[in-house]
């Protein structure tokens, strides 16, 4: 079973919409959201939920009231700045415990802290595993490693041959989370200033963690000055451009219908999509 | 002032706006942009600054003095995070689980912790075109954007308005981000996509009790779910943007909306003067 992670540093260079296309195109695979803070894949797959759970994570300060002195103490040794007028900002607090060992009175206890929820659905395409992290919370890349391992449980029972993993935006802690691991990563990214800047980073990051990345270049005729300069970047670094898709209209028309884009229209995008896949699976095999 | 610009979903546009807003400010009076996007930052990219200053962000792990040390494991039964184990004879510390909270080190009967700093980003202090620019970057490799975030937000300020580009998304870093704001714009598109994280966003900034306004992106293509969404949930929509090949352009370059396109710095001031009055709307 091969894993492919699907990043791109920075937001909306079209990672899901070639995703929920891999969907349709790839045979014998599960698909796992990993973009857990704004999870969109649901969106183009109508998934029905089989199976879902809750997902504790972290501890959060509670000072009882009766209890507290007053004192202060924890007000002063909380690093993170949680404690104001003897009360916890539960969206400041790293649940890290500290005050609980310190207060003088045992005024303070940690609370087990609900984050979030994850599911296992199935799609016409198969199933999908995915998750929501609650609102302002923490722990954003354990969730990930949650979707993931669900998803994992279900390519081992059902003998699947890959997972395709939508990745968060970003380089930091779901980015890290969703790639450990992974055979691969494709890395979308668009022929603008801040597309190659940010594909940079996250380029790094694969190379920091030593794994395989290829490069698409999504919407490559928006600039094609910018494009060029991508393949050369690519180039010296010895990371495969394996495809250049064209910027056309019927890719948002399609997600406003809620399909995936070679769902819905045969043209250059849909042909372009699927030899992307061909390269993906060629680069997992060898 | 201190303005938010914030999205839920990635590439709608945040710092399309936050550049050009704060570049339109900058003709009337003080402001200050601060690129809390440390992931990824971008509004370099579009302002061109002078960096004058750069302040590494560290964040202090233990450092344990075996000679003091008795392996009595107070430190691992204290740690939150699993970042110090002591096995028989022997103290691992894991530097890069660590958040830095200081309980090993307080709360070691020996006095055997010690704290250092570990460096895991930087933060860059600059001006371009009559805007103070402060930026923060996480290093390539580290996963803990908060420090950093909060280091940047260390130099917003009271006087004149301030201008934060926070990070796409829902979690702690965009909290850590938005904190404090008077006002959050939430940049979107006008597809499933950009409602799905709209909503999402809009939570955020509620439960945080910051009044929001939308700005809707690349108008034109996509459907109007997005404009009902905010019409049913009474949240203003305060400048629209249509989807134009120009703008892309400039964008694509690098180039700020309102310098490729000076038309639209009229439009930013707007924007501004109805984000004022949305404000003050909300405070009666």
């Amino acid at each position: 079973m091969k894993e492919v992670v699907v990043l791109s540093g920075k937001g909306g260079t079209g990672k899901t919409s070639i995703v929920g296309s891999f969907a349709v195109i790839a045979p014998s695979k599960v698909l796992a959201d990993c973009d857990v803070d704004a999870a969109d894949l649901h969106l183009l797959l109508s998934p029905t939920v089989r199976e879902e759970g809750e997902f504790w994570s972290g501890q959060v300060a509670v000072i009882d009231k009766e209890k507290c002195t007053r004192c202060g103490l924890c007000q002063k040794m909380c690093r993170f700045d949680a404690i104001k007028d003897f009360r916890v900002d539960p969206t400041s607090c790293e649940g890290c415990g500290f005050c609980s060992q310190i207060c003088p009175v045992g005024a303070i206890i940690m609370e087990e802290n609900l984050s979030g929820r994850w599911f296992l659905s199935e799609t016409r395409y198969g199933f999908l595993a995915h998750a929501r992290l609650g609102i302002a919370q923490e722990n954003s890349g354990k969730l990930v490693a949650l979707v993931r391992q669900k998803a994992r449980a279900v390519a081992e029972r059902l003998g699947l041959g890959y997972i395709i993993s939508d990745g968060p935006p970003g380089i930091g802690c779901p980015v890290i989370s969703s790639l450990s691991g992974a055979h691969l990563a494709l890395m979308v990214t668009e022929p603008t200033l801040s597309g190659i800047h940010d594909l940079e980073r996250v380029i790094g990051v694969c190379r920091h963690f030593g794994i395989a990345a290829m490069v698409c270049i999504n919407k490559y005729d928006l600039n094609e000055d910018n494009t060029r300069q991508i393949e050369d970047y690519c180039l010296g670094q010895g990371i495969s451009v394996v495809s250049r898709i064209p910027f056309d209209n019927v890719v948002t028309e399609a997600l406003v219908q809620g399909v995936p884009v070679v769902e819905y229209s045969q043209g250059r995008v849909t042909s372009e999509i699927n030899r992307l896949w061909q390269a993906v699976t060629r680069s997992l095999e060898a | 002032m201190i303005i938010s610009v914030a999205s839920g979903k990635g590439g709608t546009g945040k710092t399309l706006v936050a550049t050009s807003l704060a570049l339109s400010l900058a003709a009337t009076g003080k402001v200050r942009l601060l690129d809390c996007d440390v992931e990824e930052p971008n509004d370099h990219i579009f302002l061109k600054p002078t960096i004058t200053r750069s302040e590494p962000v560290t964040i202090s792990v233990p450092r344990v003095d075996e000679g003091k040390c008795n392996y009595c494991g107070k430190c691992a039964e204290v740690c939150a995070y699993n970042a110090i184990a002591v096995i028989k004879k022997k103290v691992l510390v894991f530097p890069e689980l660590c958040h830095g909270c200081g309980a090993c080190s307080y709360l070691c009967p020996e006095d055997a912790i010690a704290e250092e700093g570990r460096e895991i980003g930087v933060v860059e202090l600059g001006y371009s075109d009559g805007i103070d620019f402060v930026q923060g970057r996480l290093y390539v490799g580290e996963a803990m954007a908060p420090p950093v975030i909060r280091k940047v937000k260390d130099y917003s300020s009271r006087e004149g308005t301030v201008v934060i580009d926070v990070p796409p998304g829902t979690s702690c870093p965009v909290v850590e981000a938005i904190g404090g704001s008077d006002f959050c714009l939430l940049v979107t598109e006008p597809t499933p996509f950009g409602l799905n994280d709209l909503v999402l966003a809009v939570e955020t900034v509620r439960e945080l009790h910051i009044p929001c306004g939308v700005v809707l992106n690349r108008v034109g293509v996509g459907d109007r779910k997005v404009e009902e969404y905010c019409l049913k949930e009474n949240i203003p929509i305060l400048l629209t943007i249509p989807l134009d090949t120009e703008i892309a352009r400039c964008y694509s370059r690098g180039i700020p909306l309102v310098e490729g396109m000076p038309e639209w710095r009229q439009r930013f001031l707007n924007l501004f003067s109805n984000i004022r009055g949305a404000a003050v709307a909300r405070s009666r």
